[in-house]
């Protein structure tokens, strides 16, 4: 219960700093990606102010036998494996973002401020999900469990 | 500086603070992407569900206390239906292919120095201003 209940106010926290940011608007994401254009880079702060906590996080982690309200660290372990599928997601990945201006984080959150917008979004995204999970259980049976590494 | 860098600083921090709770006190992670997929029952590994269920849950109703908060907030999206299904499409997909999104990989990865982090930030960055710069001279909104 007590994981339940942080893991519900870290993701309150979270939607909470997107909306604020601008970075739930799906334009101003876009303008921030549009550098050859009219480009507004003000969202260039939301990832340096996202840093600063998390480089002090990790520090911190460092110094822990183990999480405060959990029995282990549960982390992605292989930092350096650079393949084809790490490369070939991030790349779909980015022209999904660039047509809509949503990543993940946004889409779920704009749920609460543009319901109807946000569920065609986060639908198609789960579908993609699934899509993935049919094509990579099918194909290659090991891949999916080659996914340990889990940045996520 | 402009009111809506201090805005986007602010949220940054919020956004980080939240990705720091969730390492510290739970030991994971806080990439969207694959809590979702464990949320959904579409990933083999990862977070328990219930546990990725209520950090999902938190994002809306976080956003929704904020957009009170602040007298509400303006949001602005491609036209077409067509435009945000293929998207999500791709997101969904590419996310998991490349086990990461902006909060995975850009956030809590790259500020762990991870070279595949860095590496699929950089290139979903690349991916994503090509996009907009290619959309922008076909014409499309």
């Amino acid at each position: 219960m007590k994981q339940i209940s942080l893991a519900l106010l870290s993701g309150m926290l979270f939607g909470a700093g997107l909306t604020y940011s601008g970075m739930a608007n799906p334009a101003k994401v876009r303008g921030f990606l549009d550098i050859f254009g009219a480009w507004n880079p003000a969202l260039m702060f939301v990832m340096g102010g996202a840093m600063l906590p998390m480089l002090i996080a990790w520090r911190v982690q460092a110094r822990l036998k183990a999480p405060l309200a959990a029995p282990r660290f549960s982390l992605p372990q292989d930092l350096r494996r650079i393949d084809g599928k790490l490369l070939a997601g991030a790349a779909l990945f980015g022209i999904g973002w660039g047509v809509a201006g949503l990543c993940p984080g946004p889409g779920l959150t704009d749920l609460a401020l543009a319901p109807r917008h946000a569920a065609l979004f986060v639908l198609a995204m789960l579908g993609g999900m699934a899509l993935f999970k049919a094509v990579t259980s099918r194909i290659v049976p090991e891949a999916t469990k080659a996914f340990g590494s889990e940045e996520g | 500086m402009p009111e809506a860098w201090l805005h986007a600083l602010v949220g940054g921090l919020m956004i980080g603070g939240a990705a720091a709770l969730m390492l510290l006190s739970l030991g994971r992670v806080a990439g969207v992407s694959g809590l979702s997929a464990r949320a959904a029952g579409l990933a083999e590994t990862g977070a328990p569900p219930g546990l990725a269920l209520s950090f999902i849950i938190g994002l809306p109703l976080g956003a929704w206390l904020m957009a009170r908060l602040i007298g509400g907030v303006a949001l602005h999206f491609p036209p077409s239906a067509a435009a945000l299904v293929v998207a999500g499409l791709l997101v969904g997909f590419g996310t998991r292919l490349g086990s990461g999104c902006t909060s995975g990989h850009g956030v809590c990865g790259m500020s762990r120095f991870s070279t595949r982090s860095v590496l699929a930030t950089l290139v979903f960055m690349a991916s994503g201003v090509a996009t907009v710069a290619l959309m922008n001279l076909a014409g499309l909104p």
